[in-house]
């Protein structure tokens, strides 16, 4: 690099920053603030949860309650990732490679569960199951159990993590386009073919990537679930509703031994995030090239 | 296309629809009454209060945050640009018996705090500190793609013109982070005001003082006052509605923006 060139470079970069006591203030003011917010917090729940050793830790999470809180979140996860997949993917195929009126105000309904706030979105089901509610008598007459019971819950976690998988899905299917699958269409293949052997390669990742944040939420769900399990103990119980109960009797290990495993699954799945956002990049890069 | 419809029907549309059926056997001076009822509306004042103060907040650190992430380079930089997303993951009543063993008279950061004489925990100077966990990846989430393709040339065109950094950031950087910024805040806010699991554990939860609109909707069910909690339930979603109606506003005058350059 010649002199000159090497000046203006150095000029160019000059020009887009800041000088070294704001950088170093801003740095700083972003360093503390996500350690008080973010580390901290976090680094506290694995200290209670072993704060008396790594036997009473493992006690904890035997416990006949807690093993039923796990399977409970696991059976709910299963349930709402599984019909929010299903649902997403269709969803997502509906507004990326089709146009229709109305379009954007299906995806403002898409995206409505998430400024829902968690406990309104358990009372709706409360309205509409419950004793008083709309299909409230009908259901009791059937004997049919949805409030504070399984399908309650696995509803009320579905309603809450609608929007994962069709949000992941959207971007990803519009910046592809429908060019590939007219081609294969075009080429004497099935609708069924076409999804299976077209769309679905091209969007594992996003599809995998909505997937884990759903799953996450699912299992972490606490406001919506609250309203509608009933805290049914050692039946209706997820893990994030043990955590407050043992929480509020004053069972500080148990209540942290159990959030040291949800926080767990957030950590995985933030890192199997930041893995999977390199896998979209590189597809997207790829594509363009 | 139908199956997306009638999917959206089921899990979505209905039970919202109910919600407002419900609400319509009230009148009109019933549900006034309920609404204006002392501590519902303290419970309303105290969760839009905070959520706004918390939602400030977030805009200012989280532009820090932002601008330090994709302008600097500094150890541990990308470890601190994943964790911004830990409020989203971690589970809320994690969140919750965390920060409340954190700031509690004897935590690591409450014994400090409370020898100044600050008390955080059971107050609702708790509740607005959980409500800004909770906001934290909004703002970084939303203006950092558009800082990172922000075109350079437009802050050498200013500096070169004579315009001193402040003046760059402040006069040419900032308008064009602006849309983001305000749909960073619009769903931080929206987040913070029906945030339920992170607050109630710290906010001690005491009526007019530090209850919050969502914790009453939960105490009213358990006391079977339906009525009540599908009043202060509509009002919450009223406000939904109108904040996702001012980020669809604000997406398409970003887009519009965008094409004015």
């Amino acid at each position: 690099m010649s002199e000159a060139a090497f000046a203006i470079s150095r000029d160019r970069n000059d020009a887009r920053t800041e000088p070294r006591w704001v950088r170093a203030l801003l740095i700083g003011l972003c360093i503390l603030f996500l350690t008080v917010f973010i580390v901290l917090p976090l680094t506290i729940v694995f200290a209670e949860a072993f704060a008396r050793g790594g036997q009473v830790y493992l006690a904890a999470l035997v416990e006949p309650e807690a093993l039923s809180a796990i399977k409970l979140t696991l059976t709910v996860a299963a349930i709402s990732v599984g019909l929010n997949l299903v649902f997403g993917l269709i969803a997502a195929w509906a507004v990326a490679k089709f146009e229709f009126p109305g379009k954007t105000l299906l995806i403002t309904l898409i995206d409505l569960p998430f400024s829902v706030s968690p406990v309104v979105s358990g009372l709706v089901f409360v309205l509409l199951f419950g004793g008083q509610g709309f299909l409230g008598p009908w259901l009791q007459d059937h004997d049919i159990q949805i409030l504070f019971a399984l399908p309650g819950i696995a509803l009320a976690t579905t309603f809450v993590t609608f929007p994962f998988v069709s949000r992941a899905l959207i971007p990803l299917m519009q910046e592809q386009g429908t060019a590939e699958e007219e081609a294969a269409l075009s080429l004497g293949a099935s609708g069924l073919q076409t999804f299976f052997r077209v769309t679905l390669p091209n969007i594992k990742w996003g599809l995998l990537y909505g997937v884990l944040l759903c799953n996450a939420r699912a299992m972490g769900e606490f406001g919506a679930v609250s309203v509608v399990s009933g805290h049914i103990r050692g039946e209706t119980n997820t893990m994030p509703l043990l955590v407050e109960i043992l929480y509020n009797e004053y069972q500080f290990v148990a209540a942290f031994a159990v959030a040291s495993l949800l926080a767990l699954l957030a950590l995985i799945t933030l890192i199997a995030k930041t893995i999977l956002e390199g896998q979209l990049d590189e597809g997207r890069q790829t594509r363009e090239h | 296309m139908g199956l997306t419809l009638t999917w959206l029907s089921i899990i979505v549309l209905i039970p919202l629809a109910g919600l407002f059926l419900k609400s319509f056997e009230l009148d009109l001076a019933q549900f006034v009454d309920i609404i204006t009822s002392r501590r519902t509306l303290n419970a309303l004042k105290i969760s839009f209060g905070l959520a706004f103060l918390a939602a400030l907040v977030n805009l200012v650190m989280g532009s820090i945050i932002v601008w330090a992430l994709v302008r600097y380079r500094f150890p541990g930089r990308r470890i601190f640009d994943a964790i911004v997303d830990v409020p989203f993951a971690l589970p809320t009543a994690v969140a919750g018996i965390a920060l409340t063993t954190l700031f509690a008279q004897n935590g690591w950061l409450g014994a400090p705090l409370a020898e100044l004489g600050i008390k955080v925990s059971y107050t609702p100077l708790g509740i607005f500190l959980a409500m800004v966990f909770i906001g934290i990846p909004f703002v970084v989430r939303t203006v950092q793609p558009v800082l990172i393709d922000l075109d350079p040339e437009i802050e050498e065109a200013a500096a070169s013109l004579g315009a001193s950094r402040w003046q760059t950031v402040w006069r040419v950087v900032l308008p064009s982070l602006f849309p983001a910024l305000l749909t960073g805040f619009a769903l931080a806010f929206a987040r913070a005001v029906g945030e339920y699991g992170s607050v109630i554990f710290i906010a001690g939860n005491l009526p007019n003082v530090s209850e919050i609109a969502p914790l009453l909707i939960v105490i009213r069910l358990s006391e079977f006052r339906y009525a009540d909690a599908t009043a202060i339930a509509v009002v919450m979603l009223l406000v939904s509605f109108l904040v996702i109606f001012v980020i669809n506003r604000l997406q398409r005058w970003a887009r519009a923006q965008e094409q004015a350059y």
